[in-house]
């Protein structure tokens, strides 16, 4: 990648040596650009778009305003399938690496599928004492694509990782499956806490779910017919409580995939409550509360 | 003298085309009742070197019109097809029926855009085609390449079929139906009254691993409507045509299979990528292309049945 900065370099040392490279990524990228156009021009086949330009850089610029983006390694990993086996289900795992001895904690992490029409697929906040270590969904996957975790912790630094997802073959497609059911559960919302048994009674740690039926349209699908796109409606916010201290969140959400789902690890402080509010583009607030029968202490 | 080259080039390529395209060759068929005509697809994913013909496509010839159902995973293939009609007869292709929106069975649409021709689908069709059109073309552009793709158009159906239609092609009546979500969320069947053929798209799959991109429930509760069905045999979407109902025999036990173990995964609380690995294992040795639908079978039917 080339834009992995050491911690302890000097930043703006480090930021002028990014912006050179970029700016020489850039460079590369727009030749490549023009060579593909000249290949197309005289009909022989050009090398796909997507594996002749890398969008990461440019989205560094958007998506993070250009802030450092340190080697994240030793702090977040970051799961797919190598191959996407349905474009509209790609199961994604988001895990902290941070040991626990480290004073510094993840604040968000964001998660960016580099060559979808809408790269940034959500943000997720951690709340401040609910120790989030793992969190699992699923997006759609337009292209063969890197995808990028981002994690900002409480230092206020920026760290990355990633992975790398073919895309899908055959019939699937990242859209819906069965438009009449998505619609029919649209605001219908489960939690599900799951036993952990190789941990005792004691512990505190939980592993949870959070479904929210909703058809979650990107809006990003052009109708081939009348070359309009097909309006974007899907679950842009979505917050979690345990009692009133909030335990996750999730903005953006524009590429997760059709009845949102995230299974989520963390830390109860023996509230009886679960609760969750979701909100989507068309203005809909979906409001649901749970009773927690074994808390924890 | 590189333009040169290059112009000459594209002389040489345009005047292949043409000739390609006056002379397609035809799409070898046999003729499995009295004026059904079936091409069987090629189990395999669709590629470059199979022109996409990998699903069951065929025509049905009446007295005075013939209806084409399914057209095949490229134009190449349709234009095929369309040849092999001439052959075996004059009378004017009136209906192009899509079994449902995806690829194999639809691609080949453009070849049979005439004045007289209407298209036929599932009410659900234009919707699904809206949806995922665009994807399939970028998609089969990396398998199938520019020159299969670049032909294709995504037509829609202006015939829709809300639950059954009847189509008269003389002394010859198809009865379409409209299915609720299964394989797909528009699936529709055709059955040829004068023989009792029975074209189920991918209703029905023999052989090619069955591929859930509807509803696993919706399939599974379709299965004994499909059955009734007064048919002496199917040509299904894939796999050989075969006796009815005794096809449906294998995809039943495999979709069964499926929801069963999927079920279990759901229960015990394991996450959807255990579904992947686990999830209707045992049937691994009866089908082919398993490992390139199999995963992604469990994958959409975990995501269906965790909201039971």
């Amino acid at each position: 990648m080339g834009v992995a900065v050491s911690y302890s370099g000097a930043a703006h040392k480090d930021l002028a040596t990014m912006l050179r490279h970029r700016v020489r990524l850039l460079t590369i990228a727009s030749a490549l650009c023009v060579a593909s156009l000249l290949s197309i021009t005289l009909g022989t086949s050009a090398a796909p778009a997507a594996e002749a330009y890398d969008p990461w850089p440019g989205l560094v610029q958007d998506i993070f305003n250009n802030r450092p983006m340190n080697d994240g390694n030793d702090v977040i990993g970051i799961e797919m399938p190598t191959r996407a086996e349905d474009a509209a289900i790609v199961p994604v795992t988001l895990r902290t690496k941070l040991s626990p001895g480290d004073s510094r904690r993840i604040t968000a992490i964001t998660l960016v599928i580099d060559e979808n029409p809408a790269p940034m697929a959500a943000k997720f906040t951690l709340g401040p004492d609910a120790n989030v270590t793992e969190i699992s969904t699923r997006v759609r996957v337009n292209n063969y694509t890197n995808v990028h975790a981002v994690a900002e912790l409480s230092d206020g630094k920026l760290y990355m990782a990633k992975t790398y997802v073919k895309a899908s073959g055959g019939c699937s497609a990242p859209a819906g499956k069965n438009v009449e059911e998505a619609n029919s559960r649209l605001g219908q919302m489960r939690y599900r806490q799951f036993a952990k048994p190789e941990q005792g009674p004691a512990t505190t740690t939980r592993e949870a779910q959070i479904m929210i039926g909703h058809p979650n349209n990107s809006g990003l699908q052009m109708d081939q017919v009348t070359q309009l796109y097909i309006p974007a409606f899907f679950i842009n916010q979505l917050q979690l409580w345990q009692g009133d201290s909030p335990v996750l969140a999730m903005e953006g959400g524009i590429s997760i995939s059709e009845d949102p789902n995230i299974r989520f690890t963390f830390v109860s402080n023996g509230a009886k409550q679960i609760r969750a509010e979701a909100r989507d583009t068309d203005g809909h607030v979906f409001q649901h509360e749970w009773k927690v029968d074994n808390p924890g202490t | 003298m590189a333009h040169w080259v290059a112009g000459l080039a594209l002389l040489l390529t345009l005047g292949a085309s043409t000739i390609a395209r006056a002379q397609e060759r035809e799409l070898p068929v046999s003729e499995v009742a009295p004026g059904i005509f079936v091409h069987g697809g090629v189990t395999a994913l669709m590629t470059r070197e199979n022109d996409g013909g990998i699903a069951n496509i065929g025509f049905v010839v009446g007295d005075s019109a013939v209806a084409v159902i399914d057209s095949g995973g490229s134009v190449r293939e349709g234009r095929q097809l369309l040849a092999a009609i001439k052959r075996h007869t004059d009378k004017p292709i009136r209906y192009v029926i899509n079994t449902h929106a995806h690829p194999d069975h639809s691609f080949g649409n453009a070849a049979f855009v005439k004045d007289g021709t209407s298209f036929v689908g599932h009410k659900r069709l234009p919707r699904a085609l809206t949806a995922r059109g665009q994807f399939y073309l970028d998609g089969f552009r990396r398998t199938m390449g520019d020159a299969l793709i670049d032909e294709v158009r995504i037509i829609a159906p202006t015939v829709l079929v809300e639950d059954t239609l009847k189509l008269d092609l003389g002394g010859r009546t198809l009865a379409l139906k409209a299915w609720p979500a299964a394989h797909s969320d528009n699936d529709l069947t055709v059955l040829d009254e004068r023989t009792s053929t029975l074209f189920a798209g991918d209703l029905v799959f023999l052989n090619h691993i069955p591929v859930v991109d509807g509803s696993l429930k919706g399939w599974l509760r379709a299965l004994d409507a499909l059955a009734a069905i007064p048919a002496q045999r199917v040509v299904p979407g894939h796999g050989a045509v075969s006796e009815w109902p005794a096809a449906l025999a294998d995809e039943r036990r495999y979709l069964e299979t499926l929801a069963a173990d999927v079920r279990a995964l759901v229960a015990s609380g394991k996450p959807i990528t255990a579904a992947a690995e686990r999830a209707a294992a045992s049937e691994r040795p009866r089908w082919q292309l398993f490992d390139d639908y199999n995963a992604r079978n469990a994958t959409a039917a975990f995501s269906e049945l965790e909201w039971e």
